[in-house]
């Protein structure tokens, strides 16, 4: 009888063991978009992004939409944040209301004077860490050409172990179709302070092949 | 040192180092070629002779598995004979009681129909009444012509009025009786076709007896062979197992289809009840929970099945009294009912979550939503399906019990033959090792044929010279005789006997 009760005890908690796999399993996006002067009317092209996100991402997910201007790391940069309800009917209404508060975002949008990925950045590493997602990724929306107000300081190495970063749609500068290793040096260097995190690092330019972007990372 | 190859040099000459290398080794291979030889026949002999050891154990486990195949064969037959043979004495039974157990009735029916009949024919054979005898003395009174006396002429009309009245009254009383001999007569015809009915209704039971009498007959021939473990019964019980297991298998595969197709009807909705972010696993609860439902409906099947006494999976249901069985048989048919509306209204779930899936898809892609009036055609489908299946899935028990029953049996023949094949293998090998051994002692000699050839000259030599002593000494004594040659095979084979 003793032996009984701890074989049910023991298939109960492999059964909580297994149940407790769902923040393990759960994606985190982070999407930064960039507002600069420059890069602000490649925004609508962003929509689309978040839109095909929504599509993709299921019930337990988590997503959060964060703008990079001049000050990024700043919880007042989150444009949009949910985490989707374990009922595929709820978290469909929660994607509507996602895209809405995108939409109202992106018709609305101010151009930022400097641009703070870094912020941004370590806002994303901030919030994707609190959600305990399993699978967590950034999409950077920018062209990487980060410019820093006075008096901001970025030098923090990012803690990214267990990060996708994907950079989406990086535009070249007219300055990098004069000197195209401008382009290469400043994606290199995003590249290397990825790596150097623990991160897993990405560029998709080219928008119609966004399928599976969460797929690997 | 200086080597040649792998060996050190013996001498400046390469050439000759080499061959003093050879002729010391073939020498020393011919001092050591007793022991080898020993050694190879000991070696192949230990092979071979423990592979035959190995291999007449697997034969013997064959031997028992074989026996064992055949008494779960021959059981299984017998229990399918006796079930067979219990079942057309139950029908009998319910024959007799149906339509014998009724015959005292019939007999009765009858009886009183040949009663009625008698007493029609009695009744029909009451003879019309006749003209009375004067009748004929007044006819001929009344047929004199009459003369001229007015008093005989009116007295031989009256006769002759009265006589044709009382004809007439006569003839109408004989239609009256003919008419009422014919209403019996009418009467008659349904009692003689109602008989008819009965008798032939009784025939047609007693054929039918007969004929489910020589149906046990034929049944029974099939027990005694059984029972009498005959070659020919062993054989149709084999092929008969083979043909169920292929076609059980076959109907289970049909059905795993079914609640495969159950299982995406339902899959998708329980992610709305149980939640569709929690994992078992790498499996999905809700697709867990979807399974579970499926399995619940087919053991319910299965219980439903037994307790209608079709299948015989859990001898406990079938030997339950049966007030008890027809209460588990309602209890599951519950069950099962309830596990349909579930299903159905998951079914309908599953439409609705869809609709809205494809609307948040299309607004996501920013096409307009569609104009055309979604048909409620496949909501239905799907809601009947998902109430249906589970009831089909109930006749999933019968295939199952043939497929577990001929499985016993296709798994012993599949494991007799991999047996026996395991056993021949190993013979093969305990003879290959055998002979390998040979081989080696033969290609041993051959690498030292200069060493057996200069002993075959040196002995035939020797022999020869000792011979020839011999023969001076025989011829000087008795006379001669010759000395057998030695021959290596001979030897060889010696040894590995």
């Amino acid at each position: 009888m003793k032996s009984f009760r701890i074989w049910i005890i023991g298939f109960l908690i492999l059964l909580m063991t297994g149940c407790s796999q769902q923040s393990n399993r759960a994606k985190g996006v982070y999407m930064l978009l960039d507002t600069s002067g420059t890069y602000a009317v490649e925004l609508t092209k962003a929509r689309l992004i978040i839109n095909y996100l929504l599509g993709t991402l299921q019930p337990g997910d988590t997503m959060a939409v964060g703008r990079i201007d001049t000050g990024s790391f700043s919880e007042k940069d989150i444009v949009a944040k949910v985490t989707f309800d374990v009922r595929p009917s709820v978290a469909n209404n929660q994607k509507r209301v996602f895209k809405n508060n995108v939409n109202t975002f992106v018709t609305g949008v101010r151009q930022s004077s400097y641009t703070d990925i870094s912020g941004g950045m370590l806002q994303a590493i901030e919030y994707l860490n609190e959600s305990g997602s399993g699978n967590k990724y950034i999409l950077i929306f920018s062209d990487l050409q980060e410019e820093l107000a006075k008096g901001y300081v970025r030098d923090v190495p990012f803690e990214l172990s267990g990060f996708h970063i994907i950079a989406l749609n990086v535009t070249k500068l007219r300055a990098d179709n004069q000197d195209p290793k401008k382009y290469m040096t400043r994606v290199e260097k995003w590249r290397e302070k990825t790596i150097k995190g623990g991160g897993t690092w990405r560029v998709i330019n080219d928008l119609e092949r966004l399928d599976n972007i969460l797929a690997r990372g | 040192m200086a080597t040649t190859g792998f060996l050190p040099t013996i001498t400046a000459s390469p050439f000759l180092s080499t061959l003093i290398w050879i002729i010391l080794i073939i020498v020393a291979m011919y001092l050591a070629r007793k022991p080898f030889h020993r050694c190879m026949v000991s070696f192949s002999l230990i092979i071979r002779n423990s592979l035959r050891l190995f291999s007449a154990s697997v034969k013997l486990a064959e031997k028992r598995l074989n026996d064992r195949n055949r008494d779960v064969l021959l059981s299984a037959g017998r229990q399918h004979a006796e079930r067979c043979v219990e079942r057309e004495f139950e029908r009998i039974s319910t024959a007799v009681q149906r339509d014998l157990e009724g015959y005292p009735k019939v007999q009765r029916q009858l009886n009183e129909g040949l009663v009625k009949l008698e007493e029609e024919h009695h009744n029909s054979v009451e003879i019309p009444q006749m003209l009375p005898d004067w009748a004929k003395v007044i006819k001929a009174i009344a047929s004199i012509r009459p003369n001229s006396d007015p008093i005989v002429g009116n007295m031989l009309g009256d006769i002759h009025q009265t006589l044709s009245e009382q004809h007439t009254k006569v003839l109408e009383q004989h239609r009256v009786d003919a008419s009422k001999r014919h209403t019996i007569l009418n009467r008659m015809v349904p009692l003689l076709r109602s008989m008819k009915k009965t008798l032939v209704g009784l025939n047609k039971s007693l054929s039918d007896l007969n004929f489910r009498a020589k149906r046990i007959d034929r049944y029974m021939d099939n027990y005694e062979q059984i029972r009498e473990q005959s070659d020919m019964a062993m054989r149709t019980l084999s092929s008969s197992s083979l043909t169920q297991f292929f076609i059980s298998g076959a109907v289970l595969l049909i059905a795993l289809g079914g609640a495969i197709i159950n299982f995406n009807l339902i899959a998708l909705p329980m992610s709305e009840m149980v939640g569709g972010a929690s994992y078992i696993g790498p499996y999905k609860v809700s697709n867990i929970a979807g399974l579970v439902i499926i399995c619940l409906e087919i053991c319910t099947g299965i219980f439903l099945m037994e307790s209608l006494r079709i299948t015989r999976l859990f001898p406990i249901i079938g030997s339950m009294d049966d007030r008890m069985r027809m209460m588990l048989f309602w209890i599951a048919l519950s069950l099962l009912a309830i596990l349909a509306g579930v299903e159905s209204a998951l079914a309908f779930m599953r439409d609705r979550i869809a609709a809205d899936m494809e609307a948040l898809r299309q607004s996501l892609a920013g096409v307009s939503p569609s104009t055309i009036v979604g048909s409620v055609i496949p909501m239905v489908g799907q809601m009947v399906m998902g109430f249906i299946l589970p009831f089909i899935l109930t006749f999933v028990a019968i295939p199952l019990e043939s497929f577990v029953a001929s499985a016993r049996t296709i798994l012993g023949l599949t494991a007799a033959w991999m047996l026996r094949s395991l056993a021949f293998s190993l013979r093969l090998i305990g003879h290959l090792g055998y002979y390998s051994g040979r081989l080696m002692i033969n290609l041993y000699d051959l690498i030292i044929f200069p060493a057996l050839w200069l002993e075959g000259v040196v002995t035939s030599g020797l022999s020869r010279t000792q011979t020839k002593d011999n023969t001076k000494k025989q011829e000087n004594i008795t006379g001669s005789v010759t000395m057998p040659a030695v021959d290596p095979l001979t030897e060889n084979k010696e040894m590995a006997k």
